[in-house]
Formats: structure tokens, sequence, C-alpha cells
């Protein structure tokens, strides 16, 4: 019996390789960036599954548990946080590089990666 | 073909890499003791209902200000990259449902941002996601209104004020309380209230006005008012 953790980083795993994949294979530069987002999702939904815990509820001390037992019965609240920062973090990254690809094509009229020689070894 | 060969390669290496994560994980049984300590201290010192709140906005509070840091230079450097590139752009008259219908959502959307930002220690949700539900308010009107002004000096009055108060806060909590950032500047109150918390509400609704207007700004930068 495959636990729903378990499943949940063997996606995020095959979602990072996924991207990773992409990035490294698509011409257009937009597609280059959707590929960063998909493995970018990849390592959030692998950090969430680290800290989660079978049986346990979300890390909010309401009437669905107790504050006595809260140890007990709640997941683990610092991966959580930390996907919050990562999300975040990967919106602005995303942005800036969309920027970029805007800015790329205004200047050669062009999306694809084989136009842009000039960092190419 | 060799370069696919050698990104096939690459990427097969990659999943080795990842295969002992799989193989070697085993479901926790128990919080570890630094996140058992997180959930009690959230509890019993700061009153804080949503423990994911008080671990982002208290305990890394620190990561928190770094994180809203890279937010704005990502909308410094959006702006910066797409300044004065206007385009013209051939614009379809909207249809009076649509303006109208969006008008009375937006207003609705932005209430539901403001409860989500001032609820964060309560209820899931917190400062980046009212913000970005506000953004996303401002995003309906700038694609379903024609016409939409928005004020930038407004956007960066609203983002700069927040920013520094945000800061202003966590010096004050060197000078009142233990430390930078510590919420205890202002008093606890009672567990599971509106007005509890200490400071934590007051910092994450700055940090929801502060996302709120970055985002905003980012939106209208690209979309080449």
């Amino acid at each position: 019996m495959i636990s729903i953790s378990m499943l949940s980083l063997i996606l995020g795993i095959a979602l990072l390789i996924t991207g990773i994949f992409a990035m490294l294979t698509r011409k257009n530069l937009i597609r280059i960036v959707i590929g960063f987002s998909i493995a970018d999702t990849g390592t959030h939904i692998i950090i969430v599954s680290l800290g989660y815990l079978r049986g346990r509820t979300a890390p909010i001390i309401d009437r669905a548990v107790n504050a006595a037992d809260a140890v007990q019965k709640v997941v683990d609240p610092i991966p959580s946080a930390l996907v919050l920062t990562a999300i975040v973090i990967g919106l602005a990254v995303t942005a800036v590089m969309l920027s970029f690809v805007v800015e790329m094509y205004r200047k050669n009229r062009s999306l694809s990666i084989d136009d842009y020689q000039e960092l190419k070894w | 073909m060799i370069k696919y060969l050698a990104v096939i390669v690459s990427v097969v290496g990659l999943g080795m890499i990842f295969l002992p994560i799989v193989t070697g994980f085993h479901e926790a049984e128990q919080l570890s003791p630094l996140a058992a300590q997180y959930v009690e201290g959230s509890i019993n010192d700061l009153e804080t209902q949503n423990v994911v709140t008080s671990v982002i906005v208290t305990y890394r509070g620190l990561d928190t200000l770094g994180e809203v840091t890279v937010l704005f230079l990502a909308t410094v450097g959006v702006g910066l990259l797409l300044k004065g590139t206007q385009e013209d752009r051939l614009l379809m008259p909207f249809s009076e449902l649509l303006e109208t219908t969006s008008s009375v959502l937006v207003a609705m959307i932005m209430v539901l941002g403001i409860y989500i930002f001032s609820h964060g220690h309560l209820t899931p949700g917190g400062g980046f996601q009212g913000g970005v539900v506000i953004a996303s308010g401002f995003l309906l009107l700038l694609l379903a209104s024609s016409g939409t002004k928005i004020n930038h000096l407004v956007l960066n009055l609203v983002e700069s004020v927040s920013g520094a108060a945000y800061v202003g806060i966590g010096a004050a909590g060197l000078v009142l309380a233990v430390g930078f950032l510590s919420p205890e500047i202002l008093p606890l109150g009672d567990f599971g209230r509106l007005l509890s918390a200490g400071a934590i509400p007051v910092i994450y609704s700055l940090i929801g006005l502060k996302v709120g207007s970055e985002l905003t700004s980012i939106l209208v930068t690209m979309g080449g008012e």
C-alpha cells in the first residue's frame, strides 16, 4: 500500500524532472519559462510531502484541534511556511523572466533560443 | 540527436539522484522537536491560532522580510525592463454587461482580500494570499473595463509606507519587546480573537497591502498601460 505522502513525493519528483527536461529541450523562450514553473511546482510538492504526517490535520488550532494535545494532532508547519515563501519567490522570478522574454522579443523579434547565440560558447 | 541523448542521460542521472529519497522515505510518526516547539510556542507564547502564520511572521520573520524584499526587487526589475515600451494595440470596446459586472465584483474581491489578510492569524490565509486576491481584483479591472487608469503615485505610496511600517514595527520590537520583529509590542489578547496575537495581524496586514500593491504594479506594467 503506497502512502499519500509517498505518492505526492513521487509526483513532485516527476514534475521536477519534467520541468527540467522541458527547460533543456524546448526552443521557445516562453516554453522554457513554463518548464521552470513546472519544476518549481514540483519542488513545492516535494517539500510539502516531506512534512505530512498520517491522519493529522492542518496546523490551525480551532475546535477540531485542542490546544492541549495540538502537538499530537497537526502536521509539520515548517514545510508549509517554507512553501508559502517559495511560491511567492517563484512568482517573482517568473515575472522577471517573462519581462526579459518580452524585452528580448522587442529587440530581436524572435522567441527561439536558437536566435540568441551571444551566450553560447 | 547527440544533444537529445545528452539531455536524456542528464535527466535520467537526475532521477537517479532522487531515487534514494524515494526508497529511503518513511513517513514520520512525530513532529520534529523544532516543529513541536513552534506549535507549542504559537499556542502558549504568541496566542496565535494559525501556527503557519506564527512561523512565517515571528519565528521566521526575518526570512519573510527578505521575501518581501525579493518581491519588491522583482517589481522594480519588471518595471525597469518594460519601462516606456508602449505599443499600440487594438482594443475592442467592452460590452456594458462586462464592465458593470466587473465593477460590482471588484468591490467584493477587495473585501475578500482584506478579510483574508486581516484574519491571517486565525484562519488559513494571510498577507501573501490576501495581497494576491487584491491584485486579482485589479487585474479584473484592467481586463474588463476600458480606460482603467491606476494611479501609480497611490500604488507607490501604499507600497513604500507599508514596507517602512513593517520594518518600523520590527525595529520597535528591539526596544519594546524581546527582539527584532517580536509581536509582543502589542498586548497579546485572548486566543482566537481578531485583536489577538500582538503585532502579528498588523504585520500581516501590512504585508498584504505591500504584496497587493506590488503585484498590481507588476500587472499594470506588464499590461503596458
